[in-house]
Parts: structure tokens; sequence; C-alpha cells
């Protein structure tokens, strides 16, 4: 036969088995997107009542491109290589052995240390050093060093460790463990690059899934926390004719400016809200003035401030708000009370790089004049709290005054009218719920017809706004490190299992010169086990590094406490992926030296 | 004289009952201690069979093959592999050495498996590699080696766990005559000094003219044997080509 011939049935059949495989891998595609669209939704809570079957043309049409260009590929590289062996080649293939190569142990252990030493150095400079790196740009040297440091790291090991095994005669010398060392050596050569990049691929996998799980926690648990009532509503106090809105100057009518002097409940019974379907409701006034801008705030600081970020709106009036009306809110709310000496202040700011920033004035006590009055600040450090409900921490800084302040109606800024739904079912909830949004309601249109705005949140419309751009970044980082962690495993496990068929005749030699089936299993599952784990262990110690330093660059959004919980869901998550396809390439491998 | 060896009128039948082939028909003999026996015969005559139902690597369709007082046709699972590991050495016609290992860990492999201890393990190795004029190469790997130096690797890792019984199947098959004389001279040695009781299967007449006996096996039956006595091995040589002319004109087989 010619090898035109040869290469003819090669790709013939590579043909076939890729029609079949396309076709399976389609139609369990098709429903296994279903099942991960239905796991994406439980886990961000999204509303599932609209769900319905998808297909997807397009994705259909791409995956059949991209299969058949990779497959166009592996033939071509296939029938390349038939075409070059030489026939007594062919013919002896199977008795054929590949060189083990060996390398310098002296060399290798050389490199063993210096890639451990840029480990190490990449290692500090994420966590350690990490303030160090404050552009984006600066992490790209750890990343690269960390990735040289793990081929390193295997190609040395892969030099030196059956020589550092051979000199514990004792280890060496029992049993099957000499075959399976050997076994490892003679493969590792040519498995460094796969094992090195498998293990970046897991380190990914690890760190991605872990921190975005934890953000995915952390903006749950938020929510929950930044949604006690059903309604906040605010509106605007004291308007003028003529204001800024959005950087352009707005002309307001008579009937708004009369509207502005009233509170939120007053227009609502105006424009024929029925009041009965509102319970709970607290009204306070946020204040503000001129004399007391952000600038003000830092005092002795504020160059400094300025010079570190330019980019703040320092002119923007600080909200103001009397203690005991904030009091009545964090009552309803269920979040801490604070109380004030007369001549006292307290800052409450929750977002946490603008909490740095005030803290830093705080701690050099800086004094406040507002209303013609000094005070002092109770505490050197912002304290938890908020006014307006949010997806997440986002009070940037409301300045709590004692009541004795003398804050003049014409400081009011704002209306705020917070309160819970006059309902027991979620069905109910909604109907009220739409009384303010849907552009139907008679209130909305009324309001709408006299030019008046009320702007507010909901508990409903928040929880629906969370499901938005964070929510896809983690779906993707989820989607992807579980694809990584799939995709590695599978690479090990076939490789592992090509290679048990040409590691048949080992297994058979060993079986002939005496050993029974459970040493032969045993020493199968330690030299499939040292395959899988060594990418994994190396795996791991880079994401106990990795992880850290996601943290400290998430640490406005995602918090640690959330963290172990999210490893927890980590280990299991990779424990049955990757301990599926171990547990799979072992039985496998073991079926394929089995004696027939 | 102690028997080792007992093969009882065993019998190996292959195929179906419409086409039934028997390998084995009938065949009795007996190995005394310290033997070293030559099983010849042509391709086909059925000579492997007889030693892989000796080495418990096939079984028989009936009788009773004896090895040391222990009837191996009633062993099972790892009991057999255990009476395999510990009474029987094996010598293969392609050296079955494992390509990943040095020809040391090669030799060592059947001791560690044994659970000996390590340091008797390198005492043992090193003992038997000066004996079978391997030490040079311990630290080689089976590919850097001759053939003739694999199969006294091999036969090494045969008789260092002191079987009582040394199985060869055709051991100079894949060797240059020269490698194949300095292989036979080391299994006299193994034979005269080391006491050791082998059986080889060979269908070469040189090969087998360093037996002390010969059983010539011909369409799975005893068909003839002989002893070596107190000719030379020239003398005992041409016997067996006699033999041999007997058996059918296997004069293609003679060297």
């Amino acid at each position: 036969m010619g090898k035109r011939q040869i290469s003819k049935i090669i790709l013939l059949e590579t043909i076939f088995i890729g029609i079949i495989s396309l076709l399976i891998g389609i139609v369990v595609g098709v429903f296994g997107s279903q099942f991960m669209s239905i796991l994406v939704a439980k886990m961000f809570e999204a509303d599932m009542s609209d769900f319905q079957f998808v297909f997807s043309q397009d994705a259909c049409i791409k995956t059949c491109i991209y299969f058949a260009v990779m497959y166009v590929a592996v033939m071509i590289f296939n029938t390349f290589t038939v075409s070059r062996y030489k026939l007594i080649n062919l013919l002896n293939a199977s008795r054929k052995n590949e060189k083990v190569k060996i390398k310098n142990p002296f060399i290798s252990v050389i490199i063993f240390i210096a890639a451990c030493s840029l480990l190490g150095y990449a290692y500090w400079k994420v966590t350690g050093d990490v303030h160090s790196l404050n552009t984006a740009d600066k992490i790209l040297p750890p990343i690269l060093m960390g990735v040289v440091s793990t081929f390193a790291i295997f190609w040395s090991i892969s030099g030196f460790i059956l020589q550092v095994v051979q000199m514990r005669k004792k280890t060496y010398l029992k049993g099957t463990n000499m075959f399976v060392l050997r076994q490892i050596n003679n493969k590792i050569n040519t498995m460094v690059a796969s094992m090195s990049i498998i293990c970046l691929m897991l380190f990914m996998t690890i760190s991605v899934l872990s921190s975005s799980l934890a953000l995915r926690e952390t903006m749950q648990s938020q929510l929950v926390e930044m949604t006690p009532v059903d309604l906040n509503l605010y509106k605007t106090a004291n308007l003028t004719e003529k204001y800024i809105r959005y950087g352009k100057e707005v002309a307001t009518t008579k009937e708004q400016r009369e509207d502005s002097r009233i509170s939120i409940s007053q227009t609502l019974i105006n424009n024929g809200f029925d009041m009965k379907l509102l319970k709970d409701l607290t009204e306070i006034n946020i204040y503000s003035t001129n004399n007391l801008k952000m600038i003000d705030f830092f005092g002795d600081k504020a160059e400094e401030v300025k010079s570190k970020f330019p980019m703040l709106k320092y002119e923007t009036t600080e909200d103001i708000v009397k203690i005991s009306d904030y009091n009545r809110i964090a009552k309803l709310y269920g979040i801490d009370q604070y109380e004030l000496d007369d001549d006292e202040y307290i800052v409450l700011c929750d977002f946490d790089s603008m909490k740095e920033l005030r803290d830093s004035a705080l701690l050099s006590g800086n004094n406040l004049k507002i209303a013609g009055k000094t005070y002092k600040s109770k505490y050197n450090e912002c304290k938890e709290g908020f006014i307006l409900m949010s997806t997440s921490h986002t009070n940037t800084g409301i300045i709590l005054v004692p009541d004795t302040c003398r804050l003049t109606d014409d400081m009011k800024q704002q209306h705020i009218l917070v309160a819970n739904y006059n309902a027991n079912t979620d069905e109910e909830k909604e109907k009220i719920e739409n009384l303010f949004s849907s552009e139907d309601s008679g209130f909305v249109q009324r309001l709408a017809n006299r030019g008046l705005v009320i702007d507010g949140f909901t508990k409903i419309s928040l929880m629906e706004a969370s499901v938005g751009l964070t929510t896809i970044i983690i779906f993707i980082a989820i989607y992807l490190g579980i694809i990584f962690l799939i995709a590695s495993s599978a690479i090990l496990a076939l490789k592992q299992l090509t290679e048990s068929s040409d590691n048949k005749q080992r297994y058979t030699i060993l079986r002939k010169i005496g050993c029974d089936e459970n040493m032969i299993n045993k020493a199968l599952f330690k030299q499939i086990g040292i395959f899988f784990g060594a990418p994994l262990l190396l795996a791991i110690i880079h994401s106990i590094f990795g992880i850290q330093f996601a943290l400290t660059i998430m640490s406005e959004i995602a918090s640690v406490k959330e963290l172990l919980p999210s490893i927890i869901a980590t280990v299991v998550i990779m424990g049955i992926i990757y301990g599926a396809y171990f547990m799979a390439t072992y039985i496998g491998s073991k079926n394929i030296i089995k004696e027939e | 004289m102690e028997k080792i060896l007992e093969v009882k009128n065993i019998e190996k039948y292959y195929g179906n009952k419409s086409n039934l082939t028997k390998a084995i028909d009938n065949i009795s003999f007996d190995v005394q201690k310290g033997e070293f026996v030559g099983i010849m015969g042509a391709s086909g005559s059925g000579k492997s069979t007889l030693l892989n139902t000796i080495s418990t690597i096939d079984r028989v369709t009936s009788g009773h093959i004896i090895i040391n007082g222990e009837d191996i046709t009633k062993l099972k699972g790892n009991k057999l592999n255990k009476f395999r590991r510990e009474e029987l050495g094996f010598i293969f016609q392609d050296f079955n050495l494992l390509d990943t290992l040095t020809a040391y860990e090669n030799i060592a492999l059947s001791l560690t498996i044994q659970k000996v201890n390590a340091k008797e393990i390198d005492r043992r190795v090193n003992d038997m590699a000066e004996k079978l004029g391997i030490k040079e190469i311990l630290k080689k790997y089976p590919y850097q080696v001759s053939g003739g130096q694999k199969q006294r690797i091999a036969s090494a890792r045969a008789i260092i766990t002191n079987p009582k019984l040394i199985l060869a199947d055709e051991p100079t098959g894949a060797l240059d005559s020269k490698s194949a004389r300095q292989l036979l001279e080391n299994f006299e040695y193994l034979n005269k000094e080391m006491k050791a009781t082998i059986l080889m299967v060979t269908h070469d007449a040189f090969t087998a003219s360093y037996a002390n006996r010969i059983l010539f096996i011909k369409d799975g039956k005893i068909f003839n044997e002989i002893s070596k006595g107190n000719d030379t091995r020239k003398q005992f040589f041409e016997k067996i080509i006699e033999v041999q002319t007997l058996l059918g004109g296997d004069l293609n087989d003679v060297i």
C-alpha cells in the first residue's frame, strides 16, 4: 500500500469520527446550554417565568466552522506525518522506544532554585509589594515571571526528582515505586509543556472561580443589606427659577417651584395617591449649604487630596442630615443609630475608596463650620450607614449634625420619603410598585402632566437592576473557569489514555514477571495520580497568592469574609470535575492494560 | 533426587467443538532438581503452549502440573501470581525488559515486588551481575546494550529471586551466534554452579545441546527423549540432529 493510500485511510477515518463527534456534540450542546442558562439564572436569582427553549443557529454554524478548521488542520498534519515516515518505521512502530533524554541534574537543581526564587519574587510582587502595582501594565511582569517559572519548575524537576528519590533507596526499591517513577520520568520530558499549561489553566480556574464566586456572594449579601425597605422617594427641594441639570440650564415653572417646597407625602396626596397603600412612612430632609463643599471638608488636606485625585467634584455641596432624622430612618432600616453632643458631627460613608479619603481628613481632626457654628468630629473615622437604598455600598458621605444645628428651610436640598408597601403578598406589592413605575399608572401620568419630578428606588427594581454588568462579568468568569477546568482535565485524561495503550506492553511485562493485579492497579493509580496531582499542586500554590491579589484589586466590591465559602465551592466544583476525569482516566487505562 | 516439576497427563484444546485443535495431547514428564531440560519441536508442535501452561500463563484443559509439591492447575488469582512471583523465573525470546528502567532496576524489580529490603536487593543485584558479567552495564538502559547483554540482564532478573524453576522460551531466538553462545555458557554456569533448575524451549539444535536432557515434541505429543549422559556437547549435538531428522526433516531448523 502506498503512502498516499495510508494517508487516504487516515483522512477518511478522521472525517468519519469528526462528523459523528460533531453531531453528538451539537445535540448534547443544545440541551447542555439550556441547562447552563437555568443554572446561571438560579445563581443570580433572575426571574425565570419567561424562560423558553432557545436554539442559536448562529452558535451552531460557528461551532461547525471552528470544528471544521481544527479538523482540516489535524488532517493536513496527519497526512504530512504519514508521508514522512519510512516504511520500516511504520512496521516497527510498536517496538520503537522513545529515547529518554537525560538532563544534567546539577543544572536542573540550579534552574529549579532559580525558578523557585523567581516565583517567590512574583508572589511577593502581587501580595507584599502590591501597592507598587498601581497601573494595569505593571501587573504583566509578575504574570510573565509566574509563567516562566512554572515552565522552569516542571522542566527542572523532571531532571532531578529521580535522582533525589533514587538516593532514598528504601523508598525507591519498594514495590513498584521504581517503575512508577521511571514511567513519570520517561514522560515528564515530553509532558513539561502540557503540564505547565495545564497548571496555569488550573490556576486560572481556581482563582477566577473563587474570586468571582466571592464577588457574587458579596453582591448578593450587600443587595439584601442595602435594600431594607420597599420604597425610597426623593425630590429636589427649593427649586430656583433656573438651575443646572446635567450641565444644562433648565427653567422651572411656578408649579414646580411650589411643589419643591412641600414634602413628598404632600405631593403624593395632592396627586391622588392613596396613602393607605404605604406603611412605616418616614420623611426627612437633606440640607446643604454653599459654605460646606467637599473641598471644605478636607480642610488642610484639601491640596494633598486634590493632587492625588483630581477627578473628584470638589465643588459639590456636602449632604447634611439632622441626627434625629437619620435615627428614624436607621431604626426602620434596622441599622446602627448614633448620638451626638451639641458640638459634634459624624460622617457616614461606606464607599470604600471615598471612606479612605475622608478618614484621612478625620484623622487630622478637621473641624467643620455649619450654619455659623463650629463642630468637631466625634470619631476619627467614617461610620457605616446610608439613607438611599442602592445595589451596593455607594454612600460617598453624609454629615450628621445635632438637632440644635440652625439649619433653615432654605437650606433644604432634598425631600426624602422612606416607606414599606402595605401589602403581604408579592403580587400585592407588585401592584403598588406599578403605581410608581408603570407608564400607565394614573399617578405617574398626573405628575408628568404637571411637570413634577419625584425620583426613587424600590426594592423590586434594585433587585432586578443588580442583574447587570457585574453579573455578566462574573458569569463569564465562572463560565470560563469551568471551561478551563474541563479543557485541562480533558487534555490530561486524553494524554494519559493514549499513553496507556503505549504502556500496555510495559504493564504486560510487569504481569509476566509476577506482579499481581493489585500491584499493577496500584502502580497505574500512582502514575496517573501524580500526573493529575502535580499540576494541581502547583496551581493551588499559585492560587493562594493569585486569590489574595484578586481580592486586593476587588476590595471595593468583594469582601474577604465571603472568600472561604467561595473557596469551598471552588474545591467542590474542581473536585467533581477534575476528580471525575481522574477516575475516568484511571478506569479507562485499567481497561486498556487489562489482559485479554 | 527431588522432583521439582511433575507434568501428569496434561491436555490443552483450542477452539470449539466443530473445530478442535489439540495443542497438547496427553503429555507427562518429570524434571528433577538441578536438571537442565530442553524441549524441542518445530513451529506449531505445541512446545510453547506446554511452556505457557507450566508458567501458569495458560491453563490446561485436563491433567495436573505439580511444581515443588504444589498443583498449579488448582491455583487461582493472587495465589497464582504469588506463586509465579516467588517460585518461577522467566526468560523470554524478546527479553521483556522495561525500556524505561536501567539494567540494575530491571533486575531489582523482581526483588522489590517480593518486598525484599533495600540493602539486600543492592547486594544481590551486584552479586548476580558480577556472576553474569554484566556489572559494567548495570547503569545502562536496555536500548543502550546489545541483544546478548539484554538477555543476560533478563536471566539475572529471572534467577535473582532463587526460583525453584527457570522457564526459558527461545532465549537465543533473537541473538547472534556469539551472544547465544555466551548466554548458554551463563545458563550452564547457573545450572552447574548455582544449582538452578532450567526448563528451556527451543527449536535450535545448538542451543538445545547445552541441556542435559531433551524432550522432542511433535503434534502435541512427546515423540522422543534423549539424555546427554557422558557425551561431549558435540556428540550430543549430533544426536539431536539425528532425532530432528527423524522428526520429519526439519532440516531447515538446523544451523
